[in-house]
């Protein structure tokens, strides 16, 4: 088949057929997989909200955003507030945003931390997902606990090598139980309405 | 039938793109920081390589010279961003690992340069078998330095531990390790392919 001449109206027509194609197509598969990517994101923060808090399905839950922070608050069937998973982050990681999520208790102490999102260097600052550096902070809290790196004065075992992004992992956690004690009074209150 | 077989082997050993072409360099530094990336990035590569290869193919006739590179743009883009949308959906694990590098295969010149040194030359077929030959050498390349830097940075391959921990030299894990191990396995491809010669 003979290349067409590419003169103006040919070259035109050409891309504006391609470009309107593409485009249906991909606004056709947007659609096809818009819920789906929802669904599944949902139920991702789903699992990480009933897994840093080991709540069940009998409690109740409800978001809240302050400060670009959001609270999953957690109420048992009386009402009684439990804590809340605190989706936090940090710009400050090695190689860009660290994404967490903080399961506190009413009383401020950190029961489990999941890692969401992060791009840290493999075989070192993506070792945060390890147990051996993430599980370090199940149950401590913050009132009695430095959240900073031990090289910065804290309590926290950086992990080998990758003190930039222990230090971010820090911060995060730090933002949420920041952000938590200052809100606390009005989450108590919330699950009475 | 043998220039069937040797459009597709080529890409592997003779052509392969990234020891010998040294095309999509940028991807490959990039990901092959352990091998089980350097391995999802070839084969997201290869499946985007074979549809685009196809697709241009069969649009060659269609395409004008002059605006070529705009088409087969526009035709990758679509494929990647397809791609994307359907691993998000329908296996978000894997998306989750390869996420971040399912973007930069849009920027891959591999798949603008088959594209344009082959697809568009060629037939359905062999543009195919082009597509897929080449990916897979890709692949090859990718998972191979991914092995190496991941072997002396973390001592571990497909992390299964072969080295004790003490051994790890952080380097090749880092952006210099890239540049140092695919500079030393273009070497000793070369070396090879002189002495066949």
């Amino acid at each position: 088949m003979a290349k067409k001449p590419s003169t103006l109206i040919n070259m035109v027509v050409a891309l504006l057929v391609i470009t309107a194609v593409s485009g249906g197509l991909l606004g056709l598969v947007y659609g096809m997989t818009k819920d789906t990517i929802a669904e599944v994101d949902q139920k991702k923060n789903a699992a990480a909200i009933a897994e840093v808090l080991g709540t069940d399905e009998n409690s109740k839950l409800e978001t809240v955003t302050i400060d670009d922070l959001t609270y999953n608050l957690a109420y048992d069937a009386q009402g009684n507030f439990l804590g809340a998973a605190v989706k936090t982050f940090s710009n400050a990681g090695f190689s860009g945003r660290i994404e967490l999520m903080v399961g506190l208790l009413a009383d401020g102490t950190i029961n489990k931390v999941s890692v969401l999102s992060q791009s840290e260097t493999p075989g070192l600052g993506a070792n945060m997902v390890q147990p051996k550096f993430k599980d370090q902070f199940n149950g401590k809290n913050p009132a009695s606990y430095n959240l900073t790196v031990k090289k910065d004065g804290g309590d926290v075992d950086a992990i080998t090598a990758a003190t930039i992004s222990s230090r971010a992992f820090c911060e995060a956690l730090r933002t949420a139980t920041e952000g938590f004690e200052a809100n606390k009074s009005q989450f108590m209150k919330g699950g009475q309405q | 039938m043998s220039n069937h077989l040797q459009t597709f082997t080529k890409g592997l050993v003779k052509e392969n793109p990234i020891l010998v072409l040294l095309l999509g360099c940028c991807p490959t530094l990039a990901t092959t920081t352990s091998a089980i990336n350097g391995m999802s990035m070839g084969l997201a590569t290869t499946f985007v390589l074979v549809l685009s290869n196809i697709f241009i193919s069969l649009l060659k006739g269609f395409i004008p010279d002059k605006v070529r590179i705009p088409c087969f743009i526009v035709v990758i883009a679509s494929f990647v961003t397809i791609v994307q949308l359907v691993m998000q959906a329908y296996v978000p694990d894997i998306y989750a690992t390869l996420g971040l590098f399912i973007p930069l295969i849009v920027v891959n010149c591999i798949v603008l340069g088959r594209a344009e040194a082959f697809a568009s030359k060629n037939p359905v077929f062999p543009s195919l078998l082009d597509g897929l030959g080449m990916g897979l050498g890709f692949t090859l390349a990718l998972t191979l330095l991914g092995c190496i830097r991941e072997l002396l940075g973390n001592g571990t391959i497909f992390a299964v531990r072969i080295l004790p921990e003490t051994a790890n030299m952080l380097l090749f894990i880092l952006p210099p390790g890239a540049f140092i191990c695919l500079g030393l396995v273009i070497a000793i491809v070369n070396k090879f392919k002189k002495e066949s010669h």
